[in-house]
């Protein structure tokens, strides 16, 4: 119970330190000291009237108390010591509105001037309050190279004058579109190694952002998108076997999730949205209804490859070509793309190919996408589709010879 | 926040640097009121490099380090936050005039030297 309210709190109160302290880092170790003192007091003494205003004195409370004992720290920033001239004599009172700047800070994680892979990481440690722990299991690195990587961030941040804002006018839709693709990163971070709590985690990102941002387009499209998805996560699997969409069973998928996403989709359509999200979201929408608008959606993935120029979006497109015109129409579509690594491009193929008769073709495709697949349930179903092919060519062997 | 642009640019002889004017649109960059100070520099192969080597001063002839980019210029960005400084330094790599330019802030409050 009080975790799930740390959990809430954590990102709000962060944020708020970081604005008056002016440091990630110091706000980090305020913030856990209060929530220390919070899980240690409320059991007994109950929670407070206002648990994010408690939260939030008492950390920054605590951290000023801090840095006058320690004068000769060198965090001393001019804000801070603005802020303790203002307010030398005050202690800062729970009941104080305090400003959500929850947006100020995830624009700061999701800043360009910061890799990748730490903004990813920042966000869920600042935002989403996942212990470093956490965040290096998901992603599957040693705790002490997650450990090095948010710390160097953070590091950046205060050395660099990365700035806790939120961007103005022109910078605004390349900033935005930087921490959406954060958050879609760690959506399908945990949709392909069926790691669900980090799909959650993209989830509860995304709810924060449209109630942060309620006017931007792209910012309801990416949570119906992904909403939408998450809806048929309790269908995909059966027996930790992995499902296709088809042969999924529909009560399982999550209805009010269904409802939700579409109704954000409307919401963005309304806001005259046409960004890539609002497209991937409309495609997700159709996937999920019977029978499938193959038309529909192939003429929306062409729409997407315009905007993104990205050869999974054709790749995507090359499905519903498929099922439209035929596989070879798909595969002539497949063969113009350069895609080696990426393992759906192989099982894509392959599917194909099956489909055609090509066998060997096939079974060569499935192979390599084997071979960039992770153990688990995506391993083995398509270990099962190999099986059936040699299966197949055994109680059917080719004239020529040339099948094992 | 001061902020210290390290413009690199491919290689050039001698003579087309020297016989190179600065482009008109650079110099308009270098105008704006967040640059407060710029220096071109000759082509890297007037460098001379030292390194310790036994505890001995040791020249060399040439750059740092070689390779196909080379140091052309230093400009002095004073900015309220990075974004300020990535502005100028954006607008400056739009011109296509520069192979990459590298943003560093700058450590003293004071430029020593400069």
């Amino acid at each position: 119970m009080l975790e799930d309210v740390f959990r809430d709190q954590w990102g709000r109160v962060l944020a708020t330190l970081v604005g008056v302290l002016g440091d990630i880092e110091l706000a980090e170790d305020a913030a856990q000291e209060a929530f220390a003192l919070a899980a240690e007091r409320w059991p007994d003494d109950g929670q407070p009237e206002h648990p994010t205003g408690w939260l939030i004195a008492t950390a920054r409370n605590r951290a000023i108390d801090r840095i006058r004992r320690e004068r000769t720290l060198a965090i001393k920033t001019e804000q801070l010591e603005r802020e303790l001239r203002d307010r030398s004599e005050e202690t800062m009172d729970e009941t104080e509105t305090f400003p959500d700047e929850r947006l100020e800070l995830i624009f700061t994680c999701c800043h360009p001037a910061l890799a990748l892979d730490a903004q990813v990481g920042l966000t869920l440690r600042t935002l989403g309050g996942l212990s470093t722990e956490e965040i290096a299991r998901a992603f599957l690195v040693p705790f002490e190279t997650m450990s090095k990587r948010l710390t160097r961030a953070k590091h950046k941040i205060r050395d660099a004058g990365i700035p806790f804002a939120v961007p103005l006018g022109h910078l605004l839709p390349e900033r935005l579109d930087a921490v959406l693709a954060v958050i879609y990163l760690i959506f399908n971070e945990g949709w392909g190694g069926g790691r669900v709590d980090l799909s959650a985690e993209a989830i509860r990102l995304g709810r924060s952002l449209v109630e942060l941002m309620p006017d931007e387009a792209e910012v309801h499209a990416l949570l119906a998108l992904m909403l939408l998805g998450h809806a048929r996560s309790a269908a995909r699997f059966l027996g930790g076997e992995l499902v296709l969409l088809d042969d999924q069973d529909r009560s399982l998928w999550d209805q009010s999730l269904i409802d939700e996403g579409r109704q954000l989709l409307e919401r963005a359509l309304a806001l005259h949205g046409s960004g890539p999200y609002i497209i991937q979201a409309a495609i997700a929408d159709l996937h999920l209804r019977e029978p499938r608008n193959w038309e529909e959606i192939a003429l929306l993935y062409q729409r997407l490859e315009h905007i993104t120029s990205s050869p999974v979006v054709t790749m995507n497109r090359a499905i519903a070509v498929a099922e439209l015109e035929g596989p070879e129409a798909g595969l002539a579509l497949l063969d113009r793309l350069e895609l080696d690594d990426y393992r759906y491009y192989h099982s894509t193929r392959a599917d194909l190919l099956r489909r055609l008769g090509r066998d060997d073709e096939a079974r060569a495709a499935y192979t390599r996408a084997l071979e960039l697949t992770q153990p688990g349930p995506e391993q083995r179903f398509l270990e099962s589709r190999l099986a059936d092919l040699s299966q197949s060519a055994e109680q059917h062997p080719d004239p020529q010879g040339s099948a094992h | 926040m001061k902020y210290v642009l390290l413009n690199y640019t491919k290689a050039q002889t001698a003579g087309e640097r020297r016989a190179r004017e600065m482009h008109p649109a650079v110099a308009a960059v270098l105008e704006r009121p967040a640059v407060s100070g710029w220096v071109r520099l000759q082509p890297a192969e007037s460098a001379t490099t030292l390194r310790l080597e036994s505890r001995k001063v040791l020249l060399t002839d040439g750059p740092f380090v070689d390779s196909k980019e080379f140091l052309a210029g230093l400009i002095l960005v004073e900015a309220e936050n990075l974004d300020g400084a990535l502005a100028v330094a954006a607008e400056l790599q739009e011109l296509d005039v520069t192979a990459a330019i590298e943003v560093r802030p700058v450590l003293e409050q004071k430029l020593g030297g400069a």
